[in-house]
């Protein structure tokens, strides 16, 4: 009953999508208030609808309701409640309605908090909202029912992958969901702008928040979805240029060059239409995303259950978004008006070259990860692509990218001082010398890489430094005054500097694992003892015990170093009779400047275990990166001026905006 | 000329999702070979050896018995998933195995098979991965079927599973083997 009041819902959803796609955007053609006054409303409504189904597939997980076929194929009655509630987007149907669930809550929020937009604006975003809506939901309805029934219900479910059993893969999915789906926003601006045929300074100062927030969400999911690969799937790595992981990543590049032009557009009115090609190119990688992983085009270590029918309808609505609002572009936005001028040498020079270089970036990315296909397309030759062509690709195109993140925030807007601003950089260029310095101290035999790595991030690190100490005359004046000065600053400044930083520390970690890495792999019996980086793993006994819904070898390794104990670690060999699979559980003794990593393989009491070991330096300092960057992007959030809701109300905006805003 | 400027990104675009659509509306699947490389004489090129104490592989190494031919690489993770099973097909001796490392500087390749162990008979260094091309390796690791001629007879794409090796790898050998007596 529960299941069919949720496929009800969401057939309701679909219903109220659709009068939220066509009234407003004819009602703001129209002129008419009421017309468009109908958008907030519908958004509520379809944001509720959509809830009481997630709710009611929820409901199915949590109690086991395995006459849902959907609960029956991945979820287990002995399953912790945890990974029973993340199974429920943990398969292809129940992740389409967490996707769409997190769309409706993103123009729920429009409707909410957007009292101060124009209202022929706010309804036009909410119509294009509706369209994603309208797309999405049908897709789900007739493709991929999450309610279906399975009569008669079997005693037991399938279980989820025992892979995504985990607590980091748990949250992982929603995040990358608020951030890919909160690209969605700047979408729906976007081309609504493009309908309106205006783009201007209180536009940029909407968009900038939820692209911010899109942007600090995707951060924080592609960093859990990285931390889980490293610790669960036990090959000790941490990123693999897998398409997978590539479909998240452009979005990231092309959502941080898409933050950064906005600027331009609210400070200076210019870059107008690069900006709204952005904004549209970043939510097509978005949907690109959904569409590879579900498609089966691509072979990947994880994607969903592919299905070719499910992935040409997503392709179609892809196509359907995206060479629509393409159209809309070619034909409204040479008639923009060009906005300010500048010299290259500017604030908005060294921004346009930051999106030149994230495109450029972006696209190498695409190439990378699509050129087997399009090659195989064309040609019918197979290639392939890995990790070499993306090191050799990609780095050098990030490289001048951080330089500039030094330089770019001491230039001044219109007309910057470069040989002023490097003058001021004296502090980055010290601390850049000084890390390779030390770098090259630390090396018994000389190698460049590593140098050359934490010179950049030093550089990066002094030049974020420099640039907020200066803002707050640190040492120039009385410590209280810079305090005060400091508390005066704008968030979205502390933001930066923060979001920054934490690429320099994010940079150090890549760095120095990439190179510094070591590992061991051995066949030891109880009693042996493995050696690594001035470590003694010494392997003490195997243990064999049961969790919930599966079985479990535990080896117990104790580490010493110089004879003194420091830590055992209990890595195991998980067995999950229900999906007849194994997992490896790492067990990691992390410090703050390496990990200690641990994983067994198969083996018995006879002929030993296999016991890999790594050494992974600074690793740590890939996620304290990612960390900071998301805490920057948090602060700037929390700025007075992108407040939702918060920016002042525009003067002439028409006396309709208070109608509309009271009700 | 400014107005073509701005339809660039469509015709673009529309050029991406017309070869997004190609491969699903020829029902192809990625994890197949295409069918012109099956039964075709695997590529004719001498492949360096990557340890000294090994021979590489050549045309006529490929003939006159039944082969698996395994790509691999270091910095692969997959590799190292299959590798166990690898292992244990080089013991059991049912069929050859024969390597070909691809695209991996040679000092870690030895380091890792000294780690792991060496499952092959053969071992061909691909350093800049034509081998790869020729054989329409789409990603390591792959592992083929050769027959006794040295024709490409199945393709398999990722890690091999055990499953894949008994219900699949082995009775194509089998086969192989009887047909040609």
């Amino acid at each position: 009953m529960i299941a069919e009041l949720g496929h009800y819902a969401l057939a309701l959803a679909l219903c109220v999508a659709v009068v939220q796609s066509t009234v407003p955007l004819y009602g703001a053609a129209r002129g008419d208030d009421i017309l468009m006054s109908l958008a907030r409303p519908a958004a509520s409504a379809q944001f509720l609808a959509i809830l009481v189904a997630f709710g009611a597939l929820t409901h199915g997980y949590v109690t086991s309701d395995f006459s849902i076929l959907n609960v029956a194929q991945n979820s287990h009655s002995l399953k912790p409640m945890l990974y029973k509630v993340s199974g429920v987007w943990g398969n292809h149907e129940g992740s389409m309605v967490l996707w769409v669930l997190i769309l409706a809550l993103f123009g729920f929020a429009v409707a909410a908090f957007g009292n101060n937009l124009p209202p022929s604006l706010r309804a036009r975003v909410l119509s294009v909202q509706g369209m994603i809506g309208v797309g999405f939901l049908g897709f789900i309805l007739l493709t991929s029912n999450p309610f279906e029934r399975l009569i008669p219900a079997p005693l037991d479910g399938r279980d989820l992958n025992p892979l995504l059993q985990d607590p980091g893969l748990a949250f992982h999915p929603p995040m990358l969901y608020l951030g890919y789906v909160g690209f969605s926003m700047a979408f729906s601006f976007a081309v609504a702008a493009l309908i309106e045929g205006r783009v201007d300074p209180a536009w940029a100062r909407w968009v900038r928040p939820w692209t911010l927030a899109a942007w600090t969400s995707l951060t924080g999911g592609i960093a859990l979805g990285s931390w889980w690969a490293y610790y669960e799937l036990g090959w000790g790595g941490w990123w693999y240029w897998d398409p997978v992981e590539n479909a998240s990543f452009m979005p990231w590049l092309a959502g941080t060059a898409l933050l950064h032009s906005a600027i331009v557009v609210e400070k200076r009115d210019a870059l107008k239409s690069w900006t709204i090609l952005l904004a549209i190119i970043t939510f097509g990688l978005s949907l690109m995303g959904t569409f590879l992983v579900r498609s089966g085009v691509l072979t990947s270590v994880h994607a969903f259950a592919v299905d070719p029918e499910r992935g040409l309808v997503i392709l179609a609505l892809l196509t359907i978004a995206i060479g629509g609002a393409l159209i809309l572009f070619a034909i409204r936005a040479p008639s923009m008006k060009l906005g300010g001028m500048f010299q290259p040498i500017s604030r908005e020079g060294g921004l346009v070259m930051n999106n030149l270089l994230l495109s450029v970036a972006t696209a190498t990315v695409f190439i990378g990860t699509l050129y087997p296909l399009f090659l195989d397309a064309t040609t019918g030759e197979k290639v392939s692509v890995g990790p070499p062509f993306f090191n050799a690709a990609f780095v050098p195109v990030m490289m001048p990218l951080v330089l500039l993140v030094a330089v770019g925030p001491m230039l001044a807007w219109k007309r910057g001082d470069l040989p002023g601003a490097m003058a001021r950089l004296w502090t980055a260029a010290i601390l850049s010398i000084a890390a390779a310095g030390f770098v090259w101290s630390q090396q018994n035999d000389v190698a460049f890489g590593p140098i050359v790595g934490f010179a950049f991030a030093g550089w990066l690190a002094g030049g974020s430094i420099t640039e907020w100490a200066e803002r707050i005359a640190l040492f120039r004046v009385p410590l209280a005054t810079s305090l005060a000065r400091a508390g005066g600053l704008p968030r979205s400044a502390h933001g930066m500097t923060l979001a920054h930083l934490g690429l320099a520390i994010f940079i150090c970690g890549a760095v120095a694992d990439s190179f510094w890495r070591q590992e061991v792999v051995v066949n030891a019996k109880p009693g042996e003892t493995v050696s690594i980086a001035g470590f003694d793993l010494t392997l003490d006994k195997i243990e064999r015990t049961r969790g919930p819904n599966y079985q479990t070898e535990t080896a117990h390794l104790s580490v010493s170093r110089d004879g003194a104990p420091v830590t055992t670690l209990r890595p195991e060999r998980r067995f999950y009779p229900v999906q007849q699979m194994p997992t490896t559980e790492a067990a990691i003794h992390s410090t703050f400047l390496a990990d200690l990593y641990a994983a067994i393989g198969e083996g018995g009491d006879r002929q030993g275990w296999t016991v890999r070991v790594w050494h992974n330096p600074l690793v740590p300092w890939i996620w304290a990166g990612c960390l900071v960057m998301v805490i920057g992007g948090l602060v700037s959030l929390s700025d007075r001026r992108l407040r939702v809701g918060a920016p002042k109300r525009r003067t002439n905006a028409p006396s309709a905006a208070q109608v509309a805003g009271a009700d | 000329m400014s107005r073509l400027l701005y339809l660039l990104p469509l015709i673009l675009f529309l050029g991406a999702a017309g070869y997004f659509a190609a491969p699903i509306l020829q029902g192809k699947d990625p994890s197949t070979l295409p069918s012109a490389m099956i039964d075709k004489p695997a590529p004719a090129r001498d492949l360096p050896a990557l340890i000294a104490s090994k021979p590489g592989i050549d045309p006529a190494s490929l003939a006159g018995d039944v082969r698996l031919v395994n790509f691999f690489a270091s910095w692969c993770g997959p590799c190292r998933v299959e590798h166990p099973l690898l292992m244990e097909i080089a013991e059991s001796n049912a069929v050859p195995l024969y390597g070909i490392n691809y695209k991996d500087a040679p000092g870690a390749a030895v380091n890792w098979l000294a780690q792991l162990g060496d499952p092959f008979q053969r071992i061909g260094r691909d350093g800049d991965g034509r081998a790869a091309i020729e054989w329409g390796v789409y990603g390591v690791p792959e592992t083929y079927v050769v027959d006794k001629a040295g024709r490409i007879q199945y393709r398999h794409v990722g890690p091999l599973s055990r499953e894949d090796y008994q219900e699949v790898i082995l009775p194509i050998v089998e086969r192989l083997r009887e047909a040609n007596g």
